[in-house]
């Protein structure tokens, strides 16, 4: 069910465990994401996604090994991890709401030369809005605001958690086309509740289903309905 | 009337100098949730580093403007150092166990002022100032002190330097934004111990300014071991009626609290024998706004 | 904690016994301990002889009547030390303000026995009365609030108590310097030098019987409901307990032990002051003497406690004796201050030891202490 981590995977979890306040939540993850492209984790709720993403970058303290960009960053602290070149973009986008959309993208600096102009290009609103306090974006803008910190800097390996979540149609456009636009560039692992985007950006899925991965295939798998709702419990939403 | 406003010079004066210690506790809370208890010793020992170089300047330096700015340079150090000191050793060993580290401070509070009593005993010493320091100034029939004057001062350059510094400079808008959200500062790649140790030793600084300046204006030059510790209780009581973590908070609640003590120690107090009646009322207060405003005044929702 | 673990505690069906570290042996053996330390505790009185140098009274043989007092004094201690860790070990509430009720205990006494010359008995009652209404009241309305703002407001509180007591209203309190508590009223047997030792028994039962009483609450159904709302009030909450009404019983049987010890403080010295008795200083000696015995296990606080309050008055004993000051400064200035050394010990331990005592006999037994998750904070620290 899982390929072997060789060259040319960006992520590899191999039995991550991971509890939260005594629950457990995680019960050994074993999953790949391969270089390139766009990878799907796509399961019911609560079935463990946005933990899996926080504990590979170590925002939950889990147990397990976690390969990164070729390397094994299990145990790692976050900054440190990110520093290797990677970004997150968390679900309910976690901007800073006291801070100015330009201070929330000033923070996202890591090093020299930091790519405001293509970020400003995909969102124009962010460089109107500059001197706004995040707290009163809309959602569609904070989620703009949220993946434009992870644009600034060429990362090869971008972790985004539903980012078109609660997201009037308008944005959902604009962020499925920024997302595009990333991939070019980075291998990205995508957590998705919305299937059209998911069949629209992702090459690969993943399946999570109580904190283990149970499937993992191409995204064309998601058209056979049998397997969806196998995996999934109903048809044609993940 | 200008009893009045002689009261009130010292109401804001008081104000002032909590506000000094306030900030730096404040701001800690606020990016790493730790009551810092050490700022109590950290007042003292800016004090005692003053006093240190003050004795140590030659022949009337200290008296003079310029000696006096190396004293005052000598508290300020002194403080930093010291919480530079407590946050590397002592708080980040214990980094993830808020509890833990708030009573290793508590710990260390005790143990250095102990030290500071076995040193100098009870007993004051005093801290050689410029002879204006501790004179008055005639305005409109009243005697004011200058002390309130340099306090007021030294409170207001204190709070527009550190509202520049968090609006202005990177590690600014980090401890800013870590107040709110420590994990996704790290998210972002950002390693936010630094932001503790500068933060730390920011409110080690103003602590030490604080004590010097509670030593020279409301105790006459003296300083003794306890002085920190007197002091942070009203501190505190500040910092949690303005609201944990709130920099304005604190100022407003610094004032408030300066100016009610000032008010009911004076009017009320004197008239009726006890002399404490000034304290009292700002325990009060705080009683009263937790219970309304748990947050504080202007805090952050839990 | 799961809800299941939860019902399991409350029900008594998961073993029982404090949080931290785990120290269970055979129960038999642990009360057999018990009751040789209170049987030695008893005879202490009637050992008249020396044992070289340690004693931290003037007269170096261990009934005389400064040791005496110094042992009666760690003993006074430890009762409000256990009281203390009822609140703060087991049921999870750091309150700042014990030492009001402490202070009470002192004041109400005195003004009683001293001012009013009231008889002993009813004096006593007066106090406990004016001790637990007090609690109520104050605990009360403490405890709308949680976490560091009800540490700030039991703070205040305690606070506008000291403030209180140093204004000397009418004369009553004696103000800065103090008060010496009037004699006349009290039984012959608790006056005197000579009878220091009825003193120290009388502390001693204070110990035994707060002890008791701990016991009994934290075994009992309201002992568990305690620990959940340590471990997590909301989960508490979630099960259907109104946590408010266990908090408050908490609060006040701690307050109220705190108000006897306050009792025994005052008959066991005959004298206080507000610096000894109602001030922050106490409240932190008390905090360390918990910690460094151990949170939340009952034998902790009152070893934490006697180790603390003997060690304090010995080093001040040695302090006073002329061949100390011939010390090198280096030496003596730390070891001159008490407070130095016992502050260092709390950091050390702190950092090393955070279950107290405690924790390193565990250790020593080879068993891995079991880590305290802290309230509010996530599974990484973080919050």
């Amino acid at each position: 069910m899982t390929r072997p981590a060789g060259p040319g995977v960006a992520l590899g979890l191999t039995g991550l465990r991971a509890s939260i306040g005594g629950s457990r939540i995680l019960h050994g993850v074993d999953l790949t994401v391969p270089e390139g492209g766009v990878t799907a984790l796509i399961g019911r709720n609560g079935a463990g996604k946005t933990s899996t993403l926080r504990a590979a970058i170590g925002l939950l303290p889990a147990t397990g090994t976690v390969r990164m960009l070729g390397a094994d960053v299990s145990g790692w602290p976050t900054h440190r991890i990110i520093r290797r070149g990677v970004g997150y973009v968390p679900e309910d986008r976690e901007v800073f709401a006291g801070l100015t959309v330009r201070e929330n993208l000033r923070l996202a600096e890591t090093g020299g030369d930091p790519r405001y102009a293509e970020v400003y290009r995909l969102f124009p609103e962010l460089r109107e809005r500059a001197g706004q306090r995040a707290g009163t974006l809309s959602g569609g803008q904070q989620q703009m605001l949220a993946i434009g910190r992870v644009l600034l800097h060429g990362k090869q390996l971008l972790l985004i958690d539903e980012p078109t979540k609660g997201l009037a149609p308008r944005y959902v456009t604009e962020v499925v086309r920024a997302l595009e636009r990333a991939a070019e560039a980075a291998t990205i692992l995508l957590v998705e509740q919305n299937v059209h985007v998911v069949r629209r950006l992702a090459r690969q899925v993943v399946v999570l289903d109580r904190g283990q991965a149970v499937y993992a295939g191409d995204v064309a798998d998601l058209d056979d309905a049998g397997l969806v709702r196998r995996l999934l419990g109903v048809s044609g939403a993940a | 009337m200008s009893t009045f406003l002689a009261i009130t010079l010292s109401g804001l004066a008081l104000g002032a100098v909590y506000f000094l210690v306030a900030a730096g506790l404040s701001l800690i809370y606020g990016l790493m949730d730790v009551l810092n208890f050490a700022h109590g010793v950290f007042l003292t020992l800016g004090g005692y580093a003053g006093w240190a170089m003050a004795t140590r300047l030659p022949g009337a330096l200290p008296r003079t403007a310029a000696g006096f700015l190396l004293t005052t340079a000598a508290a300020i150090l002194g403080g930093a150092l010291v919480a530079a000191a407590t946050e590397l050793l002592l708080i980040r060993p214990l980094y993830g166990r808020p509890v833990a580290q708030i009573l290793v401070t508590i710990g260390l509070d005790l143990a250095l002022t102990g030290l500071l009593l076995g040193a100098f005993g009870s007993d004051s010493r005093a801290i050689p100032v410029p002879a204006w320091l501790t004179g008055v100034t005639v305005l409109g029939g009243e005697r004011a002190p200058n002390g309130d004057f340099v306090a007021l001062g030294g409170g207001l350059l204190v709070l527009a330097a550190l509202t520049w510094f968090l609006r202005r400079t990177r590690y600014g808008i980090i401890i800013r934004a870590g107040a709110e959200n420590r994990a996704m500062v790290r998210a972002l790649g950002i390693d936010v111990g630094r932001a503790f140790t500068v933060v730390f030793t920011i409110g080690g600084a103003t602590a030490g300014l604080a004590g010097l300046l509670n030593s020279v204006v409301f105790n006459s030059a003296l300083i003794d071991p306890t002085q920190g510790d007197q002091l942070l209780i009203f501190a505190f009581i500040v910092v949690v009626i303005g609201g944990l973590g709130s920099l304005a908070g604190s100022a407003v609640a610094a004032l408030l609290v300066g100016l009610v003590q000032v008010y009911v120690g004076f009017y009320a107090g004197s008239g009726s024998g006890l002399a404490q009646l000034g304290n009292v009322s700002v325990v009060l207060v705080l009683a009263v706004v937790l219970l309304i405003r748990p947050r504080g005044l202007l805090g952050a929702t839990a | 904690m799961t809800g299941a673990r939860v019902l399991a505690r409350l029900s008594g069906r998961a073993p029982a016994g404090p949080a931290g570290p785990d120290l269970a042996g055979p129960r038999w053996a642990g009360r057999a301990v018990l009751a040789a330390g209170v049987a030695v505790l008893a005879l202490i009185p009637l050992a008249s002889f020396s044992l070289g140098g340690i004693l931290p009274g003037a007269v170096d043989v261990v009934n005389s009547a400064g040791t005496l007092q110094v042992l009666g004094l760690c003993l006074v201690f430890a009762g409000v030390a256990l009281g203390f860790d009822l609140l703060f070990g087991f049921t999870g509430l750091l309150s700042f303000g014990q030492v009001l009720y402490f202070a009470t205990g002192v004041y109400v006494l005195d003004i009683a026995l001293s001012d009013w010359h009231w008889p002993v008995l009813p004096a006593v009652a007066l106090t406990a009365a004016v001790g637990g209404a007090l609690a109520v009241v104050l605990g009360a309305v403490s405890l709308r609030v949680r976490g560091i703002a009800f540490a700030m407001v039991t703070l205040a509180f305690a606070q506008a108590g000291y403030y209180l007591v140093e204004d000397n209203p009418h004369g009553l309190t004696g103000g800065d310097t103090g008060l010496v508590l009037d004699t006349t009223r009290l039984p012959a047997a608790l006056v005197g030098v000579a009878n220091t030792r009825n003193l120290y028994w009388l502390a001693l039962a204070f110990l035994v019987v707060a002890y008791a009483l701990v016991w009994l609450a934290t075994e009992s159904v309201t002992g568990r409901v305690w620990l959940a709302i340590r471990e997590s009030e909301r989960r508490a909450e979630t099960l259907g307990l109104r946590p408010f009404r266990f908090k408050l019983a908490s609060f006040v049987l701690s307050s109220l032990i705190a108000t006897a010890g306050g009792m025994v403080y005052l008959l066991l010295v005959g004298t206080a002051a507000p610096d000894s008795v109602a001030s922050l200083t106490v409240t932190v000696s008390v905090l360390v003497m918990v910690v460094l015995g151990g949170v939340g296990t009952r034998w902790g606080a009152i070893l934490g406690a006697i180790v603390y309050v003997y060690l304090q008055q010995y080093l001040l004993k040695i302090a006073a004796e002329p061949s100390f000051a011939s010390l090198p400064a280096p030496l003596r200035v730390p070891l001159s201050q008490p407070q130095f050394l016992l502050g260092a010990l709390f950091v050390v331990f702190v950092l090393f030891a955070p279950g107290g005592i405690a924790e390193l006999a565990a250790r020593a037994r080879g068993r891995v202490a079991r880590p305290r998750r802290e309230e509010g904070t996530g599974a990484d620290g973080e919050r």
